[in-house]
């Protein structure tokens, strides 16, 4: 195949996807002459390259189709029938260019069928435009030879029409890129919206035809556009030639790190300021070959109007795509990967996520579903999400499925929370669609999807709801051929961790306030108020003698939503490396995503943060839920909770929220203090109480004693435990038996049964005054009613409540709400949940806002798992009065007292 | 000679090794196959890797894995760390390096000397040997190239996942 021919079908398969994605534009504002414009002129080179490349078939197709947008052009409403036809003709189109690649010759057929449709759509109201452009033939030269089917008279003056309406203007500064953006500003698009197809002479109409064909071949550069020649600002380049150029640029990037190295442990200054230059010189270029590799997202998203479109006819669903953030550049490896992905998740968003229109409106929806695309920069990654308003996951459905399956036993399932369920879809497969459609439905597509984000090192979160949509966000690295390393040393060698993972670093030691602790083996350590699960390196690889490790850095890193630290020795400094791959026969391996070459010439391994992340939800997770799973944060299920589980009394394995637990300490024995029969302790400068988490339990005498600390403001309480044996994060499914107050029930937590404690019945015991409150005396009795439907929240947070000096009255739906509203007149504030089954907090909310004025104008305060911006948004258009997350106690109690603040001001 | 007889049809085809030694024994790679001879240095072990690899190395500017023959073929460590030699083999487009205990000289053989792999062989040496040359006083295991990268990979990890 000559270079010419190779050019050509690049070329006509992006100006293609262009009128694609233009023509699908174009059909929703069909008024915009811009638009058509560019399709025209697109339809137009093919037709004209292809009449230049002795290709009749592809160039009587383009021919017709022209026609028929000319007819566009000319006034002719654009239909959708007849959008239709012209996609199915660029369809035939590329059909044909695929076989000319593949063969290099045009191939046999007869599109007949296609030209005599669109023939017959454009002559269909033809007569009623106003300026019929093809029934005033001016006499003209043939511009192009080709085969006609008889009675297609008009075609040429058609063709000598449109060459002389857009058309020379447009071509001769266009011929060697693709770009419709150069086209050359001058076209006045006014004077062409005005006539349209005036049949005014064309005064050169061959050579514009020939222009673009020839000037993009090397060897007629421009031979007859003068003009071309100073306005041509992009070449195109082969890949192969800029993947060569990026290793090259790699290799001497290694090189620089080696000199770097050398000049580092030599004192000779004399080529220290040439090296430097060198280094600059070398980032700028690493910088500048970078970008040649950047493409707009948009490159990938260009063929999913047209999908979308297509779909939404075939469906009988009325889709609107919005795209957001087309602009936002990556590395093209990255891009080709991710394509096929994204245009699969586009297509399962509106053959299973937005219904039909009619079930849309019963769910009180507009018709027309939202697919929503959005790209943006974040860190030295680019989020992607891919958002439908559409029905939700069901996740029942999906529990159903996976126990049927056997990917889960029905125990398990229940354990799960709702984002755990939702991960199941990546399973290989899994499909819930009832039915299966040419759309999707088969089961195959989401593991793929997930596999191939996966293998450039990237991430893919389900969040979903159902009857409000799905959004699934995709985070991956900009780059994958060179990325910013922490290089750290741990046990005898050094590795490579990917800074984009890194959050900060912590140095560890025995002696300063920063220690690494361990709860039944399992490091871990305070950071800020929360503990953070640690993993030592060496451990993970194996390399562990056993002895613990205490002293060192923990590189605090985030994967997805799962935060950990990881243990290291030592912590030289910041690289850039180059990624290598891993060898075949080490591949396997999860924990490294490579491997590169530093400065000083070593090979160190890059550590995988993903890999590491897995490891740390299969330890934490070890023989509970057999599925991968993630240790999410507490406020992300709002059934889920972090338990810290003790011994306390007999053996027996008790647990209390984590989430109330200020501290843990070990504190010797012979510290404690014994005041008027009650145990005591010096802590932090106060006496703090000390209380035995059960009657069995006896408070040592010598050696150390286990607490667990509890704080409200000043005040703290020492709650004594034997033994602290975990922390866990599980499902909750409590059952409220216990008739001691000391308990609040009992669950089965890491398949041993756990008491629940009740923290509310041990603060009164430190302080006699706890749970009224002291500041009770400060506030007026005001009533609060606490809507809830997990029984734990309701009792985890009315001692809370109380304490803070109101009377509460606790309910668990939207239903008693109302009902207890009517009823009560003295209720002052609701603090709602947000996610309740059947009527959500905002439902609720609604009510009241539409019942009478008290209850319109009573403040409302809402806790929820995920504090999301449409959350914020329909918060506010309610008028409640402070969205607080569900565990932050403190949070809950400022935003009270923020509402009394308020109302007192009302009332003064 | 005493298959003189056979010589003479193979008389012309002679194929040159490149002999390396694990211990006593002596090993013959095919020329063709090898693109390197070099000290092993600056070894980086990856840890949680198939036994046979001995880490990774930079050989001029490439990553190259490196995998120790002695270990390939189920051999006990050396008793004297030594100075080891390495081997640079190609296969699908990655360098591995074959970690020997020395390399000795290049050998031109015929067919006449080369006998198939003996049937009583351990079961791991017959399927990386091609063959068994006799020389002057020694033997020479001929070993196949391809056998021998064919290892690890992703058997393994299932099981060390």
């Amino acid at each position: 195949m000559d270079d010419l021919l190779r050019e050509f079908l690049t070329e006509s398969s992006e100006h293609l996807d262009t009128v694609d994605t233009e023509l699908v534009r174009f059909e929703q504002d069909p008024n915009n002459q811009q638009i058509l414009r560019n399709i025209f002129r697109l339809v137009h080179t093919i037709k004209g390259t292809c009449g230049f490349l002795g290709l009749p078939r592809l160039e009587a197709l383009a021919h017709a189709a022209e026609t028929l947008m000319g007819r566009f052009r000319d006034g002719l409403p654009a239909t959708a029938a007849s959008v239709t036809l012209i996609l199915s003709t660029l369809d035939r189109l590329k059909a044909i260019l695929a076989d000319l690649e593949a063969t290099g010759t045009e191939p046999a057929g007869s599109d007949e069928d296609l030209i005599g449709a669109l023939d017959k759509m454009s002559e269909g109201t033809v007569e009623a435009a106003p300026a019929p452009a093809p029934v005033a033939p001016p006499p003209l030269p043939d511009p192009v030879v080709r085969e006609l089917k008889p009675g297609e008279v008009s075609l040429d003056d058609l063709e000598a029409a449109f060459l002389a309406a857009p058309g020379p203007d447009e071509f001769a500064p266009e011929p060697v890129l693709a770009e419709p953006a150069f086209a050359k500003p001058a076209v006045a698009p006014p004077a062409v919206a005005e006539r349209p197809a005036a049949p005014a002479p064309a005064p050169e109409p061959a050579p514009p035809v020939a222009a673009p064909a020839k000037a993009a071949t090397p060897e007629a550069p421009a031979a007859e556009g003068e003009a071309a020649v100073s306005k041509v600002q992009t070449i195109r380049v082969n890949v192969d030639t800029l993947e060569h150029l990026m290793t090259m640029v790699s290799e001497l990037v290694l090189t620089r790190n080696q000199l770097l190295e050398i000049a580092r442990r030599h004192d000779d200054t004399s080529y220290k300021v040439p090296l430097q230059r060198l280094s600059h010189v070398t980032a700028e270029l690493q910088e500048g070959v970078m970008k040649t590799r950047m493409q707009p997202i948009g490159n990938a998203w260009q063929k999913l109007p047209r999908v979308v479109r297509d779909l939404s006819s075939e469906l009988g669903k009325q889709i609107d795509l919005v795209m957001q953030g087309a602009e936002t550049e990556l590395d093209r490896q990255v891009l080709e990967v991710i394509k096929d992905p994204l245009t699969h998740m586009v297509r399962n968003s509106a053959d299973h996520g937005i219904e039909g229109a009619a079930e849309r409106k019963a769910a009180g929806k507009p018709a027309r579903g939202t697919i929503r695309l959005a790209a943006y920069h974040e860190g030295g990654t680019i989020t992607i999400e891919i958002s439908d308003d559409g029905k939700g996951l069901d996740l029942s459905a999906i529990r159903r499925k996976a126990v049927e399956r056997g990917v889960a036993s029905q125990a398990d399932i229940e354990k799960m929370t709702d984002a755990q369920v939702a991960k199941f879809i990546f399973h290989a497969g899994f499909s819930t669609a009832k039915a299966v459609t040419s759309v999707s439905g088969r089961g195959v597509g989401m593991d793929v999807v997930k596999t191939n984000i996966e293998t450039i090192g990237g991430v893919i979160d389900i969040n979903t709801q159902l009857g409000r949509g799905t959004t699934f966000t995709i985070k991956i690295p900009l780059t994958l051929a060179i990325v910013a390393a922490l290089i750290v040393k741990a046990g005898e060698n050094r590795f490579a961790v990917p800074q984009v993972a890194v959050l900060e670093l912590v140095r560890v030691d025995k002696s300063t306030g920063q220690r690494v602790e361990r709860i039944n083996g399992s490091p871990v350590l305070r950071l800020r108020e929360r503990l953070l699960p640690i993993v030592t390196l060496t451990g993970l690889l194996g390399q562990s003698d056993g002895a613990e490790v205490d002293t060192g850095f923990v590189v605090v890193a985030q994967v997805g939503r799962q935060r950990f630290g990881i243990l290291v020795d030592e912590v030289f400094h910041t690289e850039e490396i180059v990624v290598k791959p891993m060898s075949s026969k080490l591949r396997h391996i999860p924990l490294f995503a490579g491997n590169t070459i530093l400065g000083d010439g070593a090979v160190v391994l890059i550590v995988d943060p993903n890999g590491v992340a897995r490891q740390v939800s299969q330890s934490a997770q070890a023989g509970s839920i057999p599925v991968e799973s993630e240790v999410e944060e507490t406020e992300a299920g709002d059934a889920k909770a972090t338990l810290l589980v003790f011994k306390g009394g007999n053996s027996t394995f008790k647990a209390v929220p984590l989430s109330l637990v200020t501290r843990l300490e070990e504190i010797d024995a012979s510290k404690v203090e014994w005041l008027g029969g009650r145990p005591l302790i010096q802590y932090r400068g106060r006496l703090m109480p000390l209380v035995p988490a059960d009657e069995a339990i006896t408070i040592r005498s010598e050696g150390t004693q286990a607490l667990v600390v509890f704080s409200d403001g000043e005040r703290a309480m020492g709650l004594v435990v034997d033994e602290i044996v975990d922390i866990v994060e599980e499902r909750l499914d409590i059952e409220i038996t216990a008739e001691r107050s000391d308990l609040i029930g009992s669950a089965v937590l890491r398949g041993r049964a756990t008491d629940i404690i009740n923290i509310a019945h041990f603060l009164p015991l430190a302080y006699d005054d706890w749970a009224r409150g002291p500041k009770k005396a400060e506030k007026r009795g005001s009533t609060l009613l606490l809507v809830d439907d997990s029984a734990f929240f309701r009792d985890m947070l009315t001692p809370v409540l109380k304490a803070a000096g109101y009377a509460v009255v606790s309910v668990e739906s939207a239903e008693q709400a109302l009902a207890a509203l009517q009823a009560n007149a003295r209720i002052d504030v609701v603090v709602t949940d947000l996610e309740m089954p059947g009527r959500s907090g905002f439902d609720l909310v609604a009510a009241m806002r539409g019942a009478d004025q008290r209850l319109a104008g009573l403040p409302v305060i809402a806790l929820t798992g995920s504090v999301g911006a449409d959350a914020v948004e329909r918060a506010r258009s309610l008028a409640i009065s402070d969205l607080v997350a569900k565990f932050d106690r403190s949070g809950l109690i400022a935003a009270l007292a923020e509402v009394d603040a308020v109302t007192l001001a009302q009332a003064a | 000679m005493m298959q003189a007889a056979n010589t003479n049809a193979d008389a012309g085809a002679t194929t040159e090794f490149v002999t390396v030694f694990v211990g006593e024994t002596m090993f013959g790679l095919a020329i063709n196959r090898v693109h390197d001879v070099f000290i092993p240095a600056g070894v980086t072990p990856v840890p949680l890797s198939p036994p046979e690899i001995v880490g990774l190395l930079n050989l001029r500017g490439r990553v190259v894995t490196a995998l120790c023959l002695r270990r390939r073929l189920g051999l006990p460590p050396a008793e004297t760390e030594g100075n080891k030699m390495a081997i640079g083999l190609e296969q699908g487009g990655e360098t591995f390096a074959l970690v020997v205990d020395g390399v000795g000289e290049v050998l031109k053989l015929g067919a006449d000397t080369h006998e198939s792999v003996p049937i009583n062989l351990d079961a791991r040496w017959r399927d990386l040997a091609l063959g068994v040359h006799r020389l002057d006083g020694r033997l020479l295991v001929i070993l196949d190239v391809d056998a021998l990268l064919a290892f690890g990979g992703e058997r393994r990890g299932s099981v060390a996942a």
